[in-house]
């Protein structure tokens, strides 16, 4: 068993029990022991002051792409859990667009395997919909969960067939399990490398219309409707789609949805110079797009943040706009900017963004952690609020460097990352202003 | 005159009115070297330049080819196909080998849109935009508007319309910050399916019916429709499309005045333009590739620092 371990004198958030308050914390046994003043811990006990940080429950991202098996120059599952508890990550899900397919229950049994090894992130693996993500025969749900799987999507690629989209809602419910999808319109979305507007008509980029997202949001809201099974949208990325899920959620429809925090802060205007960096899909969207999605994530219709982490080999990026990858790291700078963005631009409180980076992920996908309950798990993260950093890519624990974000200045750090008790990750030379 | 150009000729977009001024002012007096016995002046004389054609390209690749020899720089054309692009060479490597080799300027087509700012951005040497995607074609744009200067006396207040596949187009992006630069009306026309999004928010007026952009227009250029369109889905079929945006003599009849007519070629004849039109006495197709030439002399004789001042007495002989 780890050292007890007493976290002293921070400011403790837990969104959960709505606690906000300076406190000390207690874990034992890589459990949390106990919230609350004045706590000594007991004999041989790591004490840390962490007076004047954050001490939240660990965050929860659940749409990463970890790239192992097959693309292993990108990312393995292994530095993919270091880039995760430094970025205050202590949970990611891993998207099952790794080569081969993560389709069956031995292949994610492996992914399992490699993240226990790695012994950084909990690293939870999400099983594909359909065999080879092809979109035609339906993959063992059943298997795949007994094997470790918290969710099935074929992310990457839509589930195209409404046919399989339905039969997915509807096996899923056996096994309590959201099916995440990518939603795309594929004929309206073909050979698109940007948002369709202004921009896109400038570069003379094929353009992705918002309709292409919206049309399948519409659709899946629809199936969850009909089905009674847990829809979860990926990345969400325009103002039609947040309304969709506003009208559908006060229907009762069970659906879920997460935006990134590229999608709350950039716009298709990043594109401009033909920045490979900006080049995602979703596409970065307009201003109004921003402002609905900020709107959304407040008021609770988008629950919450995921990075979509999406490892790239540096020089697959330097290539012309239309031959370069879809697809940036994230996990790195995903609290840096959403705290930078949302919290100091006023959008959001902390709290609510603790609530909308742990919390709530966490129930969404029904893990451990986003809590700091007394007997929950003691994943934990601790993070500097105050003092300004500047994005080094080259510094990254991730394999790859992929980020619009380089060398921006941001506030929000996680300065110390503990896994069941366990300190996974600690920033040296913290400054003690 | 103190306006020069940057290191590349990417685009229009990029280029201020003066800029462009400077370009086609400079043209001017290299148009006559091509009537010359002798058709060739030492101004770039011992430079090397390589055309980089990814796409192919007969009347784009020959005009520079010209332009390059009729200035006597010592040039080196590349294909893709047989060269080592075609084995997978990406982008970034080949503009690593053209720099290693110590090449003064590269004259690029290529495929994706934005590539020409790609190579510009990683190599010392020139960089000239041959095409780029459904970005820019900025030559193009230069010569059509030294052609319409030729034609109709001024580009200022001159009413363009551009016909066709405006969204596929680097041709139309080209004409249309230049022309409006210079302070032309631009409108564009074309089905509602190949007109690209906020194409109006560029400032320029967007006509659904050709007959429409006929009557306003005072210059019609008209664009090359590929059949890849109709097999893509965005219109139905060649033949109706002539029968409804084709630049016919009928159509040309009921306009109040003459309009000049322009193509960047090569033309489908009976698909976007009427023989009688193309070969017609309004038409200035052929002073269109004449012109390029001209025009691509002047471009390749400023980037490689050549003073427009001099630009006559450079293809005299002696000076350089």
């Amino acid at each position: 068993m780890t050292r007890p371990l007493l976290l002293r004198g921070g400011r403790v958030i837990d969104p959960r029990r709505d606690f906000d308050q300076t406190a000390d914390v207690l874990v034992v046994d890589g459990k949390i022991a106990e919230v609350g003043p004045g706590l000594t811990g007991p004999d041989g006990a790591d004490v840390r002051d962490v007076r004047g940080l954050v001490v939240a429950p660990g965050l929860v991202d659940v749409h990463v792409h970890l790239r192992e098996p097959g693309n292993e120059d990108e990312e393995t599952i292994a530095t993919g859990a270091r880039a995760a508890v430094a970025g205050g990550f202590t949970a990611v899900c891993a998207m099952p667009n790794t080569d081969p397919v993560t389709d069956n229950q031995a292949a994610v049994g492996f992914i399992v395997r490699q993240s226990v090894r790695a012994g950084l992130a909990r690293v939870y693996p999400i099983g594909a919909v359909s065999v080879g993500q092809q979109g035609e025969q339906l993959a063992e749900f059943g298997e795949m969960v007994g094997a470790g799987a918290v969710a099935v999507s074929d992310d990457g690629k839509p589930v195209v067939s409404g046919h399989l989209m339905r039969t997915a809602l509807e096996y899923a419910r056996t096994f309590e399990i959201p099916v995440a999808d990518h939603c795309e319109e594929p004929t309206l979305a073909a050979g698109g490398a940007m948002h369709e507007g202004l921009v896109s008509t400038r570069l003379g980029l094929k353009g992705i219309p918002a309709a292409a997202e919206e049309i399948m949001v519409a659709r899946d809201l629809l199936l969850a409707d009909l089905t009674g099974g847990h829809v979860h949208l990926c990345h969400m990325s325009t103002r039609g789609s947040v309304e969709l899920i506003r009208s559908a959620k006060a229907r009762g429809v069970r659906a879920s949805a997460e935006v990134t925090p590229h999608h709350l802060v950039l716009t298709h205007a990043a594109c401009e110079g033909y920045d490979t960096h900006a080049k995602m899909n979703p596409p970065l969207r307009e201003p109004a797009d921003v402002a609905a999605l900020r709107e959304g994530l407040k008021d609770g219709t988008i629950d919450c943040i995921a990075s979509d982490h999406a490892p790239h080999a540096y020089d697959e990026k330097d290539a012309a706009f239309d031959d370069a990858p879809f697809g940036i790291v994230g996990l790195e700078t995903a609290f840096a900017v959403a705290h930078t963005e949302l919290v100091l631009g006023k959008v959001l409180t902390l709290p609510e963004l603790v609530r909308r980076m742990s919390t709530v992920p966490a129930v969404l996908f029904r893990l451990p952690g986003g809590t700091l309950a007394a007997g929950a798990v003691a994943d934990v993260c601790v993070l500097d609020i105050t003092n300004p950093w500047v994005v080094r890519s080259a510094e990254f624990q991730s394999k790859s460097r992929n980020t619009p974000f380089a060398d921006r200045e941001l506030v929000g750090r996680a300065v110390l990352t503990v896994v069941a008790g366990r300190v996974v990750h600690e920033r040296e030379g913290r400054p003690t202003r | 005159m103190t306006a020069t150009l940057e290191k590349d000729l990417v685009g229009l977009e990029f280029l201020s009115a003066e800029q462009i001024r400077l370009i086609l002012d400079t043209a001017e007096p290299f148009k006559e070297v091509s009537e010359r016995q002798i058709k060739k002046v030492p101004a770039l004389r011992g430079k090397t330049i390589v055309n980089l054609f990814f796409e192919a390209s007969t009347r784009t690749r020959i005009s520079f080819e010209f332009a390059e020899k009729r200035l006597s720089a010592d040039t080196v054309n590349v294909a893709a196909s047989g060269s080592s692009v075609s084995k997978g060479e990406t982008l970034v490597d080949t503009a690593k080998n053209l720099e290693a080799m110590r090449i003064d300027m590269v004259v690029m087509r290529h495929g994706a849109s934005g590539a020409a700012q790609f190579l510009g951005n990683r190599i010392r040497s020139n960089v000239i935009n041959a095409g780029d995607g459904k970005h820019e074609h900025p030559t193009q744009g230069l010569l059509d508007m030294l052609t319409i200067r030729d034609k109709v006396g001024r580009i200022e207040g001159v009413k363009v319309c551009l016909v066709g596949d405006i969204m596929h187009s680097r041709v139309a992006r080209s004409n249309l910050w230049g022309l409006t630069k210079l302070g032309a009306e631009v409108a564009v026309c074309g089905p509602r399916s190949l007109l690209p999004r906020g194409i109006e928010q560029l400032g320029v007026r967007a006509f659904g019916r050709v007959e429409e952009a006929i009557e306003w227009a005072d210059v019609l250029n008209v664009l090359r429709l590929q059949l890849e369109r109709m097999e893509k889905g965005f219109i139905p079929s060649l033949r109706e499309y002539y029968r409804v945006f084709g630049v016919t003599t009928e159509r040309l009849e009921r306009a109040p005045k003459p309009l000049t007519i322009m193509h960047p070629g090569p033309m489908n004849r009976g698909v976007e333009i009427d023989s009688r039109v193309a070969d017609g006495p309004h038409s200035v197709i052929l002073d269109q590739v004449t012109n390029g030439v001209a025009v691509r002399m002047a471009v390749l004789y400023l980037l490689a620092g050549g003073r427009p001042e001099l630009a006559d007495a450079a293809k005299g002989g002696g000076s350089e």
